[in-house]
């Protein structure tokens, strides 16, 4: 099979499993786990292609670009399209009970959640294959208007209160993001990443690139533009907030990436880069610090997915001056985190189930009814926080390496603060549900499967650590992340 | 005060550093036109726009398509069609226009996609027509509770151009070819084609987005017993 | 096409942006808001048209073209969603918490 037939299918095989769900929504779980298979080993595939020969590209219809559209799988979209294909399988298995029964009334939200999840799907994969800018808007609105009807899904007040929020933010991030490419297009006469690469420069340029962050930080919940993230986590299905978490805002940091770092690589000046490292920063101490004073599970891990996004906005100033290891490094992270947190939602989605609620204080001898959600949560802390030999650690380790080498010592001081609060917020989690109390009388067991699949996530996220020469090898090959070391 | 100055300033700031930006673009920006017009013989279709939308960027139109099904599907996931669109009465004077005006929407919405491969026209113009026929049949209440009843036709006539248009797609490559890439010689019928589809569809997803919810579940007869 | 109406459209494209902008995020209703965000896209969309028109070689360009009309469906699918939402957000606001239709 040629590399493009597996690029297209990435993106065609969800498109056509949500068509089929849709229809036959009786099926719509199978059909959904068995696309995320096909998913991974699509993924693989390409991941193979890409450390054995070099990046795969094809230009659609035939039509070369600057006039067609390119797709194309390198390093970076390698790492993302497994991380995509991992997550989605086990946020699939877990959705395959989470829901509840498809018929009758009170299966809306089973019937019509495996066609929307698969869209995202479809969507996220088209994301990362895409080079090019105006494909991207396409595809950042499937995402996007997808993710906004997952979030609904639950239907009560609340839910719609922040799905409608999160609609209005996400539209207007796209809208900002379409401008900048008209600027561009105006500026550049392209559509395309590589082409554009040395043309982002005057006032077209700049102004475009200052459009489209405000737009992508609005997307990807990036500080102080991630007001909506929190409600929004709190009032969806527990597999949906997972893959908002650890899979949606990811697609708006992948564009910046690339963004920043491969078409208008030339043009950026520190004060810029600092300046995005000040924002991470901030992200960082304000949503820590709001993580620990929250009285839900669910709004303390979103916060907490404030704060850990803000340290991949630190990656920006560091990777400036970094090559491949600082790379490496941000892209563990972001992997890490990205399991971590969907281990974390989906461990509080069985809390939820079992006590009826998600009040941290009233969660007293929890340990005794879900045990394995529990030690999920642990180890999905352990990589939050940073603690060898997680994965967590890994990407921490190699970001503070880079800090230090290239002399930008605030930002090791802020990751050092950043993790100790990540550590307050975490123990004071597990201590009141390690609590021996005799309150926990009234509440159900939930069934292994729930349970596993957050834990696969977790001890992911806590193996990924030693896979860190896969992914250096992965981003070796790609181009435009100089710099020795 | 911070509050009622933060917006407006907000908006000023954005609106100077657009205009700053588009003092700095050129007169006459190159764009693609050249390459557009240059490749025109070998697309299939003599109107430029369809050839962009429908050869040499056709990924994206199909993934707009899949926007148009998304919304569909997203819009019935959130509420049953409120029972106020079926209350309209059906006014006579409208009545009569609409006797007029519906085969008329239908022949020009057929010309306009028709059209589309020579002159300004295409899927989305002509489907935009039939949806507007839909919506005036239902305004018009000649949509019955029981005409929508079944649910999965409705279901797949949202769903089929888009189907459509990824197996014409597919279907390219068995024949050593990329992903969407038509040979010359059969790339205006092939285009006119998954235009025809694509119409179909995009109509009844823009009249789905009017009537602003899922149909009812129907009398009994629904394989599944509830949409 | 000469330069002045050119940078008329360009200009009138990011008013429109700017004001559409300024609506998305104030505290007004969200049927208000919905429509500025039509505003804003509508101001984007003359962008890339006066671009198109502007293009060298006398034609207009097609590809600018064909984006706007892209994005106008886009934009529809958009408002579509928005408007179910906000209704049935709507529906809820006479029953209590629980599950809307």
């Amino acid at each position: 099979m040629s590399g493009d037939l597996v690029m297209a299918l990435l993106v065609l095989l969800p498109l056509a499993g949500a068509i089929t769900a849709f229809s036959f929504p009786r099926w719509g779980p199978r059909i959904g786990c068995g696309v995320a298979l096909l998913t991974l080993a699509l993924a693989v595939r390409a991941a193979l292609d890409v450390l054995r020969q070099s990046p795969l590209t094809g230009s659609l219809g035939g039509w070369a670009v600057p006039l067609g559209i390119r797709l194309r799988v390198d390093g970076l979209s390698a790492i993302l399209l497994l991380l995509l294909a991992i997550v989605g399988l086990f946020i699939s298995i877990y959705s395959l009970q989470a829901l509840g029964p498809a018929r009758g009334t009170r299966g809306r939200a089973a019937r019509y959640y495996w066609p929307l999840w698969l869209f995202l799907l479809a969507a996220l994969n088209g994301m990362f294959l895409s080079a090019d800018l105006f494909n991207l808007y396409v595809t950042l609105e499937l995402s996007g208007l997808s993710a906004v009807a997952l979030v609904a899904l639950a239907g009560t007040k609340t839910a719609l209160d922040s799905a409608l929020r999160y609609l209005f933010v996400s539209l207007s991030g796209s809208l900002l993001y379409l401008m900048g490419v008209a600027l561009l297009y105006g500026a550049c006469g392209t559509l395309d990443f590589e082409l554009l690469a040395g043309q982002v420069t005057g006032p077209p340029g700049w102004t475009a690139m200052a459009l489209m962050t405000a737009g992508l930080m609005m997307k990807g919940a990036l500080f102080p533009l991630h007001f909506w993230l929190p409600p929004a986590h709190s009032s969806a299905p527990a597999p949906v907030s997972a893959a908002l978490s650890a899979l949606v805002v990811k697609g708006s940091l992948y564009i910046l990436l690339r963004l920043w770092f491969e078409s208008a690589g030339g043009g950026l000046t520190q004060g810029t880069l600092q300046l995005l490292g000040a924002c991470g920063a901030a992200a960082i101490l304000w949503g820590s610090l709001q993580a620990l004073v929250q009285e839900r599970l669910k709004l303390l891990v979103a916060y907490s997915t404030v704060a850990q996004l803000g340290y991949l906005y630190l990656f920006f100033p560091l990777a400036a001056g970094g090559g491949v290891r600082v790379w490496t490094g941000g892209l563990i992270f972001l992997s890490a985190h990205a399991f971590a947190k969907a281990a974390m939602f989906l461990s509080a989605g069985n809390i939820i189930k079992a006590a009826g609620h998600d009040r941290i204080n009233d969660l007293g001898g929890i340990t005794r009814v879900l045990p394995v959600s529990v030690f999920t949560i642990g180890l999905a802390g352990i990589s939050l926080v940073g603690l060898p030999p997680s994965a967590g650690f890994v990407g921490k380790w190699l970001l503070l390496g880079a800090g230090l080498q290239q002399g930008q010592w605030w930002w090791v001081a802020t990751i050092i603060v950043g993790s100790m609060l990540s550590a307050a917020y975490m123990v004071r989690l597990l201590s009141h549900a390690f609590i021996r109390d005799g309150t926990a009388t009234a509440w159900k067991a939930v069934s292994p499967g729930f349970e596993w699949s957050a834990l696969a996530m977790a001890v992911a996220a806590f193996l990924l650590g030693f896979t860190a020469k896969l992914f250096e090898s992965l981003l070796q090959g790609v181009v435009w992340i100089g710099g020795a070391q | 005060m911070i509050g009622r100055i933060s917006g407006p300033l907000m908006a000023a700031v954005v609106f100077v550093a657009l205009c700053w930006a588009m003092l700095g673009l050129p007169a006459e920006p190159a764009g693609l036109g050249r390459e557009a017009f240059g490749a025109l013989e070998r697309s299939g279709v003599t109107n430029p726009v369809t050839a962009v939308l429908l050869n040499y960027r056709a990924y994206d139109t199909l993934l707009e398509l899949a926007v148009l099904v998304l919304a569909a599907v997203g819009v019935w996931s959130l509420r049953t069609m409120p029972a106020s669109q079926f209350e309209q009465r059906c006014d006579p004077l409208l009545a009569a226009l609409l006797r007029f005006l519906l085969p008329l929407l239908l022949v020009t919405g057929g010309y306009l996609l028709w059209i589309g491969s020579s002159a300004p026209g295409g899927a989305f113009q002509g489907g935009a027509l039939f949806g507007g026929a839909l919506v005036l049949m239902l305004l018009g209440g000649q949509v019955s509770r029981r005409a929508l009843a079944r649910t999965s036709l409705l279901r797949a006539g949202l769903w089929f151009g888009l189907l459509l248009f990824c197996g014409v797609g597919l279907t390219m490559t068995f024949g050593g070819r990329a992903f969407l890439e038509y040979p010359p010689e059969r790339a205006g019928t092939l285009i006119l084609l998954i235009e025809c589809g694509a119409t179909l569809s995009i109509g009844m997803i823009l009249a789905a987005l009017f009537f602003g919810g899922r149909p009812e579940a129907g009398s009994g007869k629904s394989h599944e017993g509830e949409q | 096409m000469s330069g002045t109406p050119h940078l008329l459209f360009l200009f009138t494209g990011a008013l429109l942006f700017a004001l559409g902008l300024r609506g998305v995020f104030s505290t007004a209703p969200p049927l208000r808001r919905i429509i500025a965000l039509n505003v804003m896209s509508s101001g984007v969309f003359l962008v890339f048209i006066a671009l198109a028109a502007a293009a060298e070689g006398g034609r207009p360009d097609p590809v600018p073209q064909a984006m706007v009309l892209t994005g106008i469906v886009v934009a529809v699918c958009a408002n579509g969603l928005a408007l179910a939402l906000t209704g049935a957000r709507r529906s809820l606001d006479g029953t209590g918490e629980e599950e809307g239709p």
